[in-house]
C-alpha cells in the first residue's frame, strides 16, 4: 500500500489526519479514495493541490501510477512567474 | 500526432553527449526584429476604425462606491461607449476554477478588473470609456461623476491582522484556521508545513537565533506597460492582441468575464517586453474587449507607467521571524518560521510556496513554517519570479549566514555540511529526486570569486536559492515545407528565448541545419491548448513537446521513404537529416534527404506534419547559489556591488547565453529589491512614488557585470535533462546582499530595502553601539 502525507491544510478537512495507508494505482483512485473517505474536503481539493510521487511533482494528472511501496504527498498547487 | 503524456526519449541523453546544436550559442531568431524596432508589441497594432480606451481610476485607497453618472460622458461627441461594474456579470460566489497555472476565483477577478461594492485600492478600476481620440477619452473621464464614501484602510500586513483594522472584504472567511462566525477578518489563509518537532530540535542546539524582518512590496518592473487592442463584431466573435505571458490563459479569463464561448475568442500574443510573472494575469483585456463590444468598432488600450505601478500587482511585502538553532559543529538541529505576506485587495500571496521554499535548501530533521495571507488595501499582488520564495529565503538565509558566523564555520561549508541530495526529505514534504544543491554549493565555493581577497572596507555574502519549477500543458507542431525547411509553431509565449531553445532541440532531433527551422508563435486557434509562460517551464515542458513532435515528424518521414524503397518501415532509420535503408536493404538504396522526401511529399501521400500535446510532469527543481562582494560609501550610505556570481543548475543549458541571461537578468533584479525598491505610501493610502524615477531600479551603472556559472545536473524526466532556470536566480540575491553588507559593516539589517539613508542611519547607530539596524 502506497503511504499517502497531506501537507499543507489538508488534515483540516480529515479529522487531523495527516498519514495513512492506500491502495491506489493511480493519482485519481487517490483522489476518490480520498473524497470518500473524508467527505468534509472540499469538492474542488484536487484542483488545489500537487501530487508528489516519490519526489516528481505531478500537476493534474489523473492518471500518473502510483506503485505499491510508493510515497505520495499531497502539496499545494505550484505556480510561478 | 502523437498525444501522450509519456516523455518522448528523443535524442537526448542528458549531459555528456556532443550535440550539433544544444549547447551552442545560436544567433537568435528575434534578434533583427528586435534590434530593428521591427517587432511589435502590445501597443504597436493598428486596426481601421480603432478607439481608444482609458481608465477611471479610484483615487482612494478604500471607498464604497454609492453611485457612478456617466451620463455627462456618453453625451460627450467622440465617446463611442462607456462601461462600469454594470457591464460585467457578477461571478457565483466560490466560482473558483482552474485555469492557467493556479485555481482562479472569477468572483474576484471581476471585482479586480473593475470595482463593484468599493474601490479596494488607489488605481482601482472604476470606469473606462472609448472614444475616437485619447484627448476625448481623457474628457470623458473627467466627465463621470462618482460618489464615494471614504474608508479607513490598512497597508501594513501585521496592522491588518489586529483586531479593529479595516476589513476590506466583509465575508471573507479564513482558510486553514477555525474561525467564529461573524468574525470579520482580513487573513485570508493560514498555511503550515514541516516535520519533526522543533522543539526537540532546539533542545539540542547549542546556538539559537531568532530575527524578525520586513521586506517591501516590489513591482516587476517590466520595460513595457501592459497594452492590447481588442475588436468584438456583431455576431459576438471577438479577436484580442495583447502583451501576455499566456494568451490561451487570457482568453479563458477574457470568456469568462464577458460570458463568451472560448473558442469565439482568438487570442494573439504580441512580442512582450518583459513580464517576469506580472502579465500572467488580465487588467485592460476585459474591459477592452467590453468597450469593443457596446462600440462594434476595435479598442486599444494601454497603460500608462503610472497606471502599472498603482494598478497592476507587485509582489508582497512581509513581515518575517525565523528562529533556528545549531551545533558548534555546524548542524542544523531546527529551524521555524512565521511568514506574514501582504496580499493586496484579494486573497492569493504567495505565501504558500514562500513557506515551501524557506528551508529547502537545507536536510533538516525538526522544521516548521507558518505562512498567512492577508488583505490589504494595496492592488492584488501577481507572481513575481519564484513568488514567494525569494521573501522568505531572504530571512531565512540572513539568519543561517549569521548563526554559521557565529559559530566560526565558513558559509559555504556550513551550508554544504547541512544540503540536501536526491532522497533528502524536504522541509515541505517529499523527498527529493535529482538535484544538484550540493554541485552548486561546491561550484561557489571553488570558484575564483569566492577565493579571493576582499579589499579593505568591503563586505562578501553568499545565499542559496531554491525553487520547484512547473511542467503544465503544451503542445507543438512542426509543419514540413515542400523545399524540406520546418516550421516549429509554438503556443507558448517567448519571454526569454525559448524559440532559440525550442528550435535547437527540433533541429537537433531532426538531424538538420538550425537555420531550416523557423519557429513562431501562433495564436489560440492554431494549436491546442497552452499553459502560460511562467514558473520557468518552457524549455522544459515545450522541449517535451517540441521532441515529441520531432519523433512524430520522423515517424511520417521514415514511413514515407519505406514507401518509395517498398521496404518494411522498421527497417528504415532516420540519422542525421536522412531516411538511410537498414537490415540489408542498403545496397541499392541511397538515403533519402529531408529536402527529398519533402519535395516528393505530395505524390507519397500528400502534407508532413509532426505534432506533440503534452501536460508535461516531473520539472527538476533548481538550486543556485549567489556570491557577492559590497563596498559601502560610509558618507552617504551608498551600496556598492562590486563583484556578483551566480552559480546555478540548469540541468542542461540548451542555450547557454540566455540561460546565463536568465541568471544575470535574476541577479539584477535582486539587486534592485535588496537595495532600492519599495512603495512609498502617504498617510491615505495613496501611492507617492509610481514611476521610475521615485521608484528606483537598477541601471547599468548599478551593477559590475555579472558572472555565471551554470552547473548540468540532468533532470532526467526531460530528454537533454533541463530544468527551469528563470526563477531561482531572483532567490538569493537579498540575503547573498545583507549578508556582504553584515561582512562589510559587522552590522545585520533585518529590512529591506538597504537603501542609502537606512544604511547611513546603521552605520550611526552602530557608532552608538547598535549592531541590529532596521
Amino acid at each position: 500500500m502506497a503511504r499517502i502525507v497531506l501537507t499543507g491544510n489538508l488534515q483540516l478537512h480529515t479529522e487531523g489526519v495527516s498519514e495513512l495507508e492506500l491502495d491506489v494505482n493511480t493519482i485519481r483512485q487517490l483522489m476518490r479514495q480520498l473524497s470518500t473517505r473524508y467527505p468534509g474536503l472540499p469538492a474542488d481539493f484536487e484542483d488545489e493541490v500537487a501530487v508528489s510521487i516519490d519526489g516528481t511533482i505531478y500537476q493534474d494528472d489523473w492518471f500518473a501510477e502510483i506503485a505499491p511501496d510508493s510515497e505520495v504527498h499531497l502539496l499545494p498547487r505550484i505556480g510561478g512567474g | 500526432m502523437t498525444d501522450s503524456n509519456k516523455t518522448p526519449s528523443g535524442n537526448g541523453t542528458g549531459n555528456g553527449k556532443d550535440y550539433k546544436w544544444v549547447g551552442t550559442r545560436a544567433v537568435r531568431p528575434d534578434g533583427v526584429d528586435k534590434v530593428t524596432g521591427r517587432a511589435k508589441f502590445g501597443a504597436d497594432l493598428h486596426l481601421p476604425n480603432m478607439l481608444v480606451g482609458k481608465v477611471l481610476r479610484s483615487p482612494h485607497a478604500h471607498a464604497h462606491i454609492r453611485s457612478i453618472d456617466t451620463s455627462a460622458a456618453e453625451a460627450l461627441s467622440g465617446v463611442k461607449a462607456v462601461i462600469t461594474r454594470d457591464d460585467f456579470s457578477d461571478q457565483p460566489k466560490g466560482a473558483v476554477q482552474p485555469a492557467g497555472e493556479m485555481t482562479i476565483n472569477y468572483r474576484d477577478m471581476v471585482r479586480n478588473v473593475m470595482a463593484r461594492e468599493k474601490a479596494l485600492y488607489e488605481g482601482h478600476a472604476i470606469a473606462a470609456v472609448a472614444a475616437v481620440d485619447a484627448r476625448i477619452a481623457a474628457k470623458a473621464l473627467s466627465l463621470i461623476k462618482v460618489d464615494f464614501e471614504v474608508l479607513p484602510h490598512v497597508i501594513d500586513p501585521v496592522a491588518a491582522m489586529e483586531s479593529g483594522a479595516p476589513i476590506i472584504q466583509e465575508d471573507l472567511m479564513t482558510e486553514g484556521m477555525e474561525q467564529s462566525p461573524g468574525a470579520m477578518t482580513n487573513i485570508a489563509k493560514r498555511v503550515e508545513f514541516g516535520h519533526g518537532d522543533v522543539a526537540v530540535g532546539f533542545a539540542e542546539a547549542d546556538v539559537v537565533i531568532e530575527r524578525e524582518f520586513t521586506t517591501q512590496p516590489v513591482h516587476q518592473a517590466y520595460i513595457e506597460p501592459h497594452a492590447c487592442v481588442a475588436s468584438m463584431t456583431e455576431d459576438g466573435q471577438g479577436e484580442l492582441w495583447l502583451s501576455t505571458q499566456g494568451h490561451y490563459v487570457a482568453r479563458g479569463h477574457c470568456a469568462t468575464l464577458l460570458g463568451l464561448d472560448v473558442s469565439k475568442l482568438r487570442v494573439q500574443a504580441s512580442e512582450i517586453g518583459g513580464g517576469f510573472g506580472g502579465k500572467t494575469v488580465v487588467y485592460l483585456e476585459p474591459l477592452a474587449l467590453a468597450l469593443s463590444r457596446k462600440a462594434c468598432q476595435p479598442v486599444k488600450m494601454a497603460m500608462t507607467r503610472e497606471e502599472v505601478f498603482r494598478a497592476t500587482g507587485p509582489t508582497s511585502g512581509a513581515h518575517l521571524w525565523v528562529k533556528v538553532g545549531a551545533t558548534n559543529d555546524g548542524r542544523i538541529t531546527a529551524a521555524d518560521a512565521v511568514l506574514k505576506y501582504q496580499a493586496g485587495a484579494f486573497p492569493g500571496s504567495p505565501v504558500a510556496q514562500g513557506a515551501q521554499c524557506a528551508f529547502a535548501p537545507y536536510e533538516l530533521n525538526h522544521v516548521r513554517t507558518i505562512g498567512y495571507d492577508i488583505l490589504v488595501n494595496r492592488a492584488k499582488v501577481a507572481a513575481y519570479r519564484a513568488p514567494g520564495a525569494p521573501i522568505a529565503e531572504y530571512a531565512t538565509e540572513s539568519v543561517m549566514d549569521e548563526i554559521a558566523g557565529v559559530i566560526g564555520m565558513d558559509p559555504l561549508e556550513f551550508r554544504l555540511k547541512n544540503a540536501p541530495k536526491q532522497g533528502s526529505q524536504s522541509s515541505y514534504g517529499p523527498k527529493f529526486p535529482v538535484i544538484g544543491c550540493i554541485e552548486t554549493l561546491e561550484a561557489a565555493r571553488d570558484h575564483d570569486h569566492y577565493q579571493s581577497p576582499l579589499k579593505a572596507g568591503q563586505g562578501r555574502g553568499v545565499a542559496t536559492g531554491y525553487w520547484f519549477n512547473i511542467g503544465g500543458q503544451t503542445s507543438a507542431t512542426l509543419n514540413l515545407s515542400e523545399d524540406g525547411s520546418v516550421a516549429l509553431v509554438l503556443g507558448t509565449v517567448d519571454v526569454g528565448g525559448t524559440r532559440a531553445s525550442l528550435s535547437m532541440m527540433a533541429a537537433e532531433e531532426l538531424g538538420i541545419d538550425l537555420d531550416k527551422v523557423r519557429p513562431m508563435i501562433g495564436d489560440t486557434s492554431a494549436l491546442g491548448y497552452n499553459m502560460l509562460t511562467g514558473g520557468s517551464r518552457v524549455t522544459f515542458a515545450g522541449g517535451i513537446a517540441v521532441v515529441g513532435a520531432a519523433q512524430d515528424l520522423i515517424g511520417t518521414l521514415k514511413d514515407r521513404a519505406a514507401k518509395f524503397w517498398d521496404i518494411p518501415v522498421d527497417d528504415v532509420e532516420w540519422a542525421e537529416g536522412e531516411a538511410r535503408a537498414t537490415n540489408g536493404y542498403t545496397d541499392n538504396m541511397q538515403p533519402l534527404s529531408l529536402q527529398e522526401i519533402a519535395k516528393d511529399m505530395a505524390k507519397t501521400g500528400g502534407p508532413i506534419v509532426g505534432a506533440h500535446s503534452i501536460n508535461a510532469q516531473g520539472a527538476g527543481p533548481s538550486f543556485g547559489t549567489h556570491v557577492v562582494d559590497v563596498d559601502v560609501d560610509r558618507e552617504t550610505g551608498r551600496v556598492w556591488v562590486t563583484r556578483y556570481t551566480v552559480v546555478q543548475d540548469a540541468g542542461k543549458a540548451i542555450h547557454p547565453s540566455y540561460v546565463e541571461g536568465q541568471y544575470q537578468g535574476g541577479a539584477v533584479q535582486g539587486i534592485g529589491w535588496a537595495l532600492n525598491e519599495e512603495y512609498i505610501y502617504d498617510d491615505k493610502g495613496r501611492l507617492e512614488n509610481a514611476g521610475f524615477l521615485d521608484y528606483r531600479v537598477p541601471v547599468c551603472s548599478d551593477v559590475p557585470m555579472i558572472d555565471t556559472v551554470i552547473v548540468e545536473v540532468a533532470n532526467p524526466t526531460h530528454p537533454y535533462g533541463v530544468r527551469g532556470v528563470g526563477e531561482t536566480p531572483i532567490v538569493p540575491p537579498m540575503a547573498a546582499i545583507s549578508n556582504a553588507l553584515a561582512n562589510a559593516l559587522g552590522i545585520r539589517f533585518t529590512d529591506l530595502p538597504m537603501s542609502p539613508p537606512r544604511v547611513l542611519a546603521a552605520i550611526k547607530a552602530a557608532n552608538g553601539d547598535a549592531t541590529t539596524a532596521s
